[in-house]
């Protein structure tokens, strides 16, 4: 097989992208910390009412500016909802579903992430700009899904 | 001595007098359900786009949910399975001197079975039992009855997969030493994929049958969906193939130019097969259960996938500059004019190769994690794989069904449904224009998939959207208009078209090509080092997912 110069350059090139996009996702997921959501924990899906810290779901301040939101996913809700936070608070969301598949997606952040039952799922936002943010479910989750979202508003 | 003479006659007598009725039938009647399928299919998604626009309610007997589980399984599982294997079937029967009796024995006990599945598989959708959309992820539980279907289907693929090696098998024990006819070769490449790829439905199937049964009380979902994108990614990149040998192989014949590199394409089939499977991960690139460093290792995985397509891409458009320039075309770009733009056998594919540009790049900048986390379950991942799988895939079967059709129906294309061929083609992009531009934009923004029409409670950001979703409804209408004229097309250069003689356009490779190797024919090795790669991305995580298991879940149905 032979190749033509023009070839050679268009081949070494597409290679280069691939590895380029590939460094680039290396850097930001082990040096920045930018990997996706990737929740190692395990938990009883049937049993997420009684097994702490699902037992209590809510918004709780950790630190100063920093908040963790414990959350249940089930058809067709989010527990807690209508949440509220100062602006510039970082938020770590860990969340897990009481029954099907959901997604978690907030418009305008980069949070989007599949909450499995059986699974703790963990992801993490800064909040800087004040407003109303869209919260909704981005798995088809049943009859219902299309109304299964709340609000973070951030004041 | 004797057979060898025996087969040459055969084959002779094959091309010279066309295709046997038989394999006509078979063919014929394999792109008649497609088509079928893609009528009602498309139909289908015209109500989820108007639906989708806001400007029209579906009643409750006939919900979004429902429609959108038939639409998916109807158009990526049905019509394109149908119309590949009516085709590659009728590729075996022209370049490997007619079908065997057995083989296309086969191939009708493989439609009857795809007929049973597909039945028993779209009863329960109709009832309101089984809308659980093309993935059917556990634990969502469909009535048992949808789960036997996709058995009787799967087991017909196989029926046809083992047709086509046995078929090819044959072919080269009476032709020891040389190489398969190169759309034979790619028609193996693809049968290989879809049996492969198809035991991990398979296995995913039999899980869930008796957890759907009540005979076990739960189910590991993320091994479950796993399982799933094993399959359901491999077999959009399998229609992808199908509609790639017809760019390396036919276009060059339809705009009077020779093939590239027969070497090239043998390799670009091969790395196809070899790569495909694990690329199943990039759909759980935000999944919990799954590690970073297993989700980063995928990147790679997933993007060697693109190596082969951009291999393709150089080729094609270096065979459109040899032949253009062959018939006078100068400059830069003002050779692309020397192209036969009037003639649907090229516009079509040609249309469809275009579209792959944004529909690759975007693939790529998708399948990598953190661009991922932007456009995963959103519209924009619909928006893709209309570009994918709806344009470059359907328009070049739709282009193929020009001279396939007339072809085993003994006919001929017109110059009416020629130009009918083209307005189809420009409504297909128009349409397609509109709908997959739309839900790539109104996707970053937020607008998630699989989602009927909602306002979210009148909440302002949702409500930014809707004029993006118009659209959808827009480029719907299009598409419809571009199906109903694809649908007579087929028709009537089946029935109804004069009386002729079509060839089957296959072009050849350059005068002076140097021989392709022969360790190209060596399947076995292929399907090792297959095997190989799909062991590197699945072993470790797979394990770790039934070794780490959390409890099981029940099943749920809340439709």
């Amino acid at each position: 097989m032979k190749f033509h110069l023009d070839e050679k350059i268009w081949l070494i090139a597409s290679f280069g992208v691939i590895i380029g996009m590939m460094l680039f996702t290396g850097y930001q997921t082990f040096v920045l910390g930018m990997g996706p959501p990737s929740g190692m924990e395990t938990i009883d899906p049937q049993k997420v009412d009684v097994t702490a810290p699902f037992d209590e779901p809510g918004v709780y301040e950790i630190g100063e500016n920093e908040y963790e939101v414990v959350m249940t996913l089930q058809l067709f809700s989010f527990t807690p909802n209508n949440i509220e936070i100062p602006a510039g608070s970082t938020v770590h969301f860990t969340m897990t579903s009481k029954d099907v598949t959901h997604g978690i997606q907030v418009a305008g952040t980069n949070i989007n992430a599949m909450v499995m039952p059986g699974h703790i799922q963990r992801i993490t936002q800064k909040f800087d700009e004040t407003g109303e943010y869209l919260v909704l479910c981005n798995e088809y989750c049943g009859t219902g899904h299309q109304f299964m979202a709340t609000t973070i508003t951030v004041k | 001595m004797e057979t060898t003479l025996k087969q040459s006659w055969r084959d002779n007598a094959y091309r010279a007098l066309g295709i046997s009725p038989e394999d006509a039938k078979l063919s014929k009647t394999y792109l008649l359900v497609s088509f079928t399928t893609l009528l009602i299919g498309g139909l289908l998604g015209l109500l989820q786009g108007l639906n989708r626009a806001g400007l029209l309610e579906l009643p409750t007997w006939l919900n979004y949910y429902q429609v959108l589980t038939a639409h998916g399984i109807l158009l990526i599982l049905v019509f394109t399975s149908f119309f590949t294997i009516g085709y590659f079937y009728a590729v075996h029967s022209h370049t490997l001197g007619g079908l065997l009796p057995k083989v296309r024995k086969l191939a009708w006990i493989g439609f009857n079975l795809k007929i049973v599945g597909l039945v028993l598989a779209v009863i329960p959708i109709l009832m309101n039992e089984a809308s659980v959309m093309f993935t059917f992820y556990p634990p969502l539980a469909a009535h048992p009855v949808f789960y036997f279907g996709l058995v009787f289907f799967v087991i017909g693929i196989w029926m046809c997969a083992f047709g086509s090696f046995i078929q090819v098998a044959n072919w080269r024990k009476e032709n020891k030493g040389q190489h398969v006819p190169i759309l034979s070769y790619f028609a193996t490449g693809v049968f290989v994929l879809l049996f492969f790829s198809s035991i991990f439905v398979a296995i995913e199937v039999f899980m869930i049958i008796p957890w759907a049964l009540g005979w076990v009380e739960t189910i590991n979902v993320m091994l479950a969906r796993t399982l799933f994108w094993a399959f359901g990614h491999t077999l959009v990149n399998i229609w992808y193939l199908s509609a790639v040998s017809a760019w390396y192989v036919v276009v060059p014949k339809v705009i009077g130019g020779r093939r590239f590199s027969d070497t090239l394409t043998r390799v670009v089939i091969i790395l196809l097969v070899v790569l495909n499977i694990p690329g199943g991960f990039h759909h759980q690139i935000i999944d919990p259960g799954i590690h970073e460093s297993v989700k980063f290792l995928h990147v790679f995985m997933s993007l060697a996938i693109g190596f082969p397509s951009l291999m393709t891409a150089y080729a094609m458009f270096a065979v459109f500059e040899k032949t253009a320039r062959k018939k006078g075309g100068r400059g830069i770009f003002r050779w692309f004019s020397k192209l036969p733009w009037g003639d649907v056998r090229f516009l079509a594919p040609m249309v469809a190769m275009i579209a792959f540009i944004p529909g690759g790049a975007g693939g790529i900048a998708q399948s990598t994690n953190q661009l991922n986390q932007v456009a995963h379950n959103t519209l924009w991942v619909v928006g893709h794989f209309h570009l994918t799988l709806g344009t470059s895939v359907a328009l070049t079967f739709f282009g193929i069904s020009y001279w396939l059709v007339p072809y085993l129906s003994k006919r001929v294309l017109t110059p009416a449904i020629n130009k009918l061929g083209i307005y189809q083609t420009i409504f297909w992009s128009a349409g397609m224009v509109f709908m997959a531009g739309a839900m790539h934009w109104v996707g970053l923004l937020g607008s998630p998939r699989r989602t009927s029409y909602t306002t979210y409670f009148d909440n302002a950001t949702a409500l930014s959207w809707d004029p993006y979703l118009m659209f959808l409804a827009v480029g719907g209408t299009l598409l419809t208009i571009g199906i109903l004229i694809q649908v007579y097309a087929v028709i009537h250069l089946m029935f109804f078209a004069p009386k002729g003689e079509t060839e089957f356009p296959i072009a050849d490779v350059e005068d002076i090509a140097t021989p392709t190797p022969y360790w190209t024919e060596r399947w076995g090795m292929i399907i090792v080092i297959m095997l190989l790669v799909i062991g590197m991305g699945y072993v470790i995580p797979v394990v770790d997912m039934i070794i780490n298991a959390p409890p099981g879940s029940p099943p749920f149905r809340p439709w």
